[in-house]
Formats: structure tokens, sequence, C-alpha cells
């Protein structure tokens, strides 16, 4: 006789509701990736999130875990005081691209410079999502939004900003990495980067940085199949998925 | 018995910070307040405390609002336009119902102004200062004594109520040395900060701190909570020091810095036999209405007395009574403006005259 084991279910880390993500949106698999993260660690009851502004604001009512909310782009700031309170605990960020690349790239970037021993994960969809699709940051060169509808002139609005390769250039950083979704090779890599920034916090070995590609089929006017080719075809030449600094393999 | 010391003004306020158990401060450099994260630097550390000099006001705020949603005694410092960066954070918090001490050591303004004592921060200050509408609890030393006492009973409101308080002082209060008394922290008896978020730890329910409500009915319910807080603190937490108002012809208010050299004006008008009280408001929020309201049922005239245009008066002539008159004698702040007790007993001596 044989006894059947569940070989996937929803982990203790994310509660049993449904999100309010738009159809084909990426938020949702790696809200799943860091729940997973803190299931394998078994750090649920000692986790603390720290949510910032745009769609993923309401991760409070998606993880199972206490959460504190930030003004738009203080994710940083506010995971810094909550992390030197709480010292033992595990502390995480969640931040889009206008979030954490424009209002809030001070706060990143210092915290990041400190060593914070936080984890930040970082989604890039190259759009203000929340707001209904402005041009962000990191929109690509051509890529047409609601504020760069002529297509983003980098003559006018400056360059996409790589933030992974901007932060592995700090001394403060343990490690520095640009994952996507898209694909389930990408998503077994990233899987496995999302981990190991969880497990140099808990080891305490620093400040750690995950830059995740996703998609905004909604606000790019593409279905979620298409808005997922884009990833591939568009996105990953300008953002290559890449460890750009882990002080753990040196 | 502790021992009487002979400190700066940003001094006391870190030690009684620290005394009442204040252990981590988020701060970046300003004139005239760097003394309290110069202080702060090298205290908490042997505390087992954290000190970051934040990479912008913006910052320091934000990491106040991060160490108080983690239940710890925490607080940041700064001048006014350095308090005009944490303006977000401070509606963020007040929203977010989290403690913490803010001090601001005013200076004078507007834009980068000057580095003098000022009192231009009062609108900012008691009227809410960031979006949303919402108020903090100001207290208002007036000397070194103050500054250290204030610190304490400031963490203690702010705890009791969970809104952020806020030490309104200036460059005189805040860098003038006097000798003070460093009493020893009793602590009160405080609500348990249940709300704090600090991981699970095996409860059902998880503790989310913020400032967002978007179901219907949902905002409306939280913004009339805080405003049942705010009347709860104007019954309960009004402080002001009154002086002489029994058979005063004139009351002189003015708070801070200005109460201070008021007090000089008015021993000198007492010295000439002239009858003159003072009014001080220490909390300028919740500000002491009934006070005013009770000193004016007998003395019909008041003095007010602020280093800058005139704002505090705009809440006397709220609050007194009807009949009475409000004078109003100020200057705004600037290298060469703050006025002299002889200044202010000449105003002092006109308002009487006016009576006569």
């Amino acid at each position: 006789m044989t006894t059947l084991e569940p070989v996937f279910k929803r982990p203790v880390s994310l509660k049993e509701v449904q999100t309010h993500f738009c159809p084909g949106c990426q938020h949702g698999t790696v809200h799943r990736m860091v729940a997973e993260a803190l299931d394998h660690f078994g750090v649920q009851q000692q986790t603390i999130g720290v949510a910032s502004v745009g769609c993923s604001v309401f991760l409070y009512n998606y993880f199972d875990i206490d959460v504190v909310e930030a003004p738009h782009g203080r994710a940083p700031a506010v995971a810094t005081g909550v992390k030197r309170v709480h010292k033992d605990k595990v502390v995480f960020t969640y931040q889009g691209d206008g979030d954490l690349a424009a209002i809030g790239i001070s706060e990143i970037i210092h915290a990041a410079n400190r060593g914070e021993a936080f984890t930040a994960l970082f989604i890039n969809n190259t759009t203000y999502g929340m707001t209904g699709g402005q041009m962000a940051p990191t929109t690509l060169p051509g890529q047409r939004t609601q504020t760069s509808p002529e297509g983003r002139n980098v003559a006018l609005d400056g360059h996409p900003i790589r933030m992974s390769e901007l932060m592995a250039g700090l001394d403060g950083v343990s490690l520095s990495a640009r994952v996507a979704v898209n694909n389930p090779k990408n998503l077994l890599q990233a899987n496995k980067i999302i981990k190991k920034a969880f497990d140099i916090q808990i080891s305490r070995k620093g400040f750690a940085f995950v830059e995740v590609l996703a998609t905004c089929p909604t606000n790019w006017g593409l279905d979620p199949l298409a808005a997922n080719e884009r990833v591939g075809e568009e996105m990953i030449p300008y953002f290559p998925l890449q460890v750009f600094k882990d002080v753990t393999a040196l | 018995m502790s021992k009487r010391l002979f400190i700066k003004g940003n001094e006391a306020v870190a030690m009684g910070a620290i005394e009442a158990g204040c252990r981590y401060y988020f701060g970046y450099p300003i004139t005239p307040q760097s003394d309290i994260p110069e202080y702060m630097s090298k205290e908490l550390p042997k505390r087992g405390g954290d000190f970051i000099q934040a990479e912008s006001e913006v910052a320091a705020i934000n990491m106040l609002l991060g160490a108080s949603a983690s239940g710890a005694r925490a607080m940041t410092s700064s001048s006014s336009p350095g308090i005009s960066l944490k303006q977000e954070g401070l509606s963020y918090m007040a929203g977010s119902e989290l403690p913490g001490l803010i001090v601001n050591i005013v200076r004078s303004g507007p834009g980068l102004g000057g580095i003098d004592a000022s009192q231009a921060d009062y609108f900012q200050s008691v009227k809410g200062g960031g979006h949303g509408g919402y108020h903090l609890l100001v207290l208002a030393p007036d000397s070194v004594q103050e500054m250290y006492d204030h610190a304490i009973l400031g963490l203690d409101l702010s705890d009791r109520y969970r809104m952020p308080t806020m030490i309104l002082a200036d460059a005189v209060i805040g860098q003038m040395k006097e000798s003070m008394i460093p009493h020893p922290y009793q602590a009160p008896e405080l609500p348990e900060k249940d709300w704090a978020v600090t991981g699970k730890q095996g409860r059902s329910e998880q503790k989310i701190v913020k400032s967002l409500f978007l179901g219907d009915g949902e905002l409306e319910a939280h913004n009339w909570k805080l405003h049942r807080k705010y009347e709860l603190i104007k019954q309960r937490e009004v402080r002001f020091e009154a002086d002489g108002l029994e058979d005063a012809e004139l009351i002189v208010t003015a708070f801070g810095t200005a109460a201070r050299i008021a007090k000089t004006a008015i021993a000198m008008a007492r010295e000439a036999g002239l009858k003159v009280g003072l009014l001080r408001p220490i909390t300028l929020y919740p500000f002491p209405e009934k006070a005013f309201l009770e000193a004016t049922q007998g003395c019909k005239r008041v003095l007010t007395i602020e280093l800058n245009n005139g704002q505090m008066v705009q809440d006397v002539k709220l609050s007194v009574a009807r009949d009475a008159e409000v004078a109003f004698y100020g200057r705004p702040a600037g290298a060469g403006s703050l006025p002299t007790p002889e200044e202010l007993f000449e105003q002092i001596r006109k308002q009487i005259r006016g009576v006569a």
C-alpha cells in the first residue's frame, strides 16, 4: 500500500485568500517564492515585512506575517528602524520600480551602503502599475507609457536604471542579483536566489538585493502570454539576468 | 538626589530621552541642533542603543517610524528646514498611530533663512504640518530643565496616546547653558504596546501597522478615532504656567524663548507697580483654551508676544472671553532681531496706559 503525500501545497506563510492582482501579473508568483523561502527557513513566526506604495502595498493581505506599511520609497529606511530594534528577526522590503528606483533611490542606496541586515526585493515591471502605467525609471527606450506617449526618448527622459548593477558597486551589499520568472528555468533560478537572499540575512552575512523582472499586462496593453514573452524578448536583453555580487561565493 | 548640572538645552533634551529609555536615535546634522545627534552618537552605543546618521531628514523620520512600529522608544531631532522634510513621515506616523519623539530646534526662515531663534514654525507644529488633517502633541520648554523634563514627558505622552510628540524649542533654548537637575525617570503605568510588530511568535493574528484604509467607511471611522484622541488630550493633557493672574490688569502670554524674555519684562513691570500676569502655554497642542477663557473673565486685556509676526495669537483670540482685547507684539527672527526685556517692558507699559 502506498501513502499519498502532498508534493505541492500553499506555503504556510501565505494566507488562503485570492489576490487582487490582474490576470498575468507576476506579483503573485514572487509573493509565493518569498513565502516559500520563509517556510524553507522556518522563520514565518519571526518575520516582519515592510510594504511599499503601489500594487504590492497589500502584501499584508496575502502574507501571514507582521507588516509595517512604509511611505512611498521609504521602505528601506523603515526596515532599517525595524531591524535595528529586532536584530534577531527576519526583515524584508518589497518595492516596485517607481518606489525603489525613483522616489526612494536615496533610501535603498544608503540602507544598502550601511549593510543593513535585511532582504530587499525589487520588482521591476518597467512601469508605475498602481497609478495606471506611467513612465518609470526602468521604462525601456522607446516604450510607450501614459507619460511617454511617443515612447521613452532617452535624450529627454534619460535612460532606464540598471539597479542590480548599481547595487553591486556598493561595499555594503552582500548579494545583488537580477532574476526573472518568465519560464521554468528562470523561475527555478529566481527561487534559488530569493532563498539565498534570506539565507544571507539569517546567517548574518548582511544586506541582500534581488531584482525580479515581472510583467504588467494591464498597463503594457498585452495579454498575459504576450506580456510574458515581452520579458524575454525586450526586458532581459536590457536587464541581463545575472548574479552581480555574492560575497558568499568569494 | 541627582547632582545639579550646567549644560546646554540640546544636551538636556537628549539626556532626558535616554533617561526615559529612548535607545534609538536617527538624525541628520543641521544648525542649531547638531549637539543632539553628537550627544546621542557618544551616549547611545554605551547603553546598547543605536545611533544612525541618516542620509536625509526623510530617511531619519522613516527610521523612527520603523523603530516605533517595532515597539521601541525612539526619537529624531532637527531644525526647521529639516522638519519640513519630515512632514511626510509625521503624517504617516499620525495616521498609523505611532508614538515617537521629534525635537525641533527652530531656526529663522522662510527657506534657508538664518540660524537665529524663531517661533515661526508654530503653525506648522500645532496645525498638522503635513497632509491629511492630524495633530502632534506639542510641548514648548522655556528652560534647560524643561528640555530634560519634556523629553521624558513627551515620550510618556507619546506612548500613552500613540501619537508623535514634538518638542518645539529654538536656538536660544537649545544652545544656552543653564543649571538643571537630571531627575531619575519614574515610569508611569502605560498601556502595553500590543500593536507593535515583533514577528508573530505564535500569535494567531498578524500585527499590521498602516495608514491605508480603503474599505467603505473605514477611513472616516479611523479619522473619527483620531479626532476622539485629540479631544481626549484636550481634556487631560493641557499644561501651562500661570503667575499673578488674580489681580492682573494685563495678561502677558508667550511661550518658549519669548516667555523667558517676557518673564524679565514682567518682573520689571511689577517693580514699577504695574499689575501684570503671565499665562505661558506649555502644551501648544492641546492649547490651554480654558485657561485663557477663565483668565479673561476678570482681566480683559491680553498681550501676546512671539518671535514671529503673529501665529499663536490666533489661538489666543479663539480662546479668550468674547469681550477681551488681544494685542500682539512680535518680531520676525533674524540676526539682531531678538527683543530685549526693556523693549517688552515698553510694550507692557503701552498696553497698561491704554487701559488707564
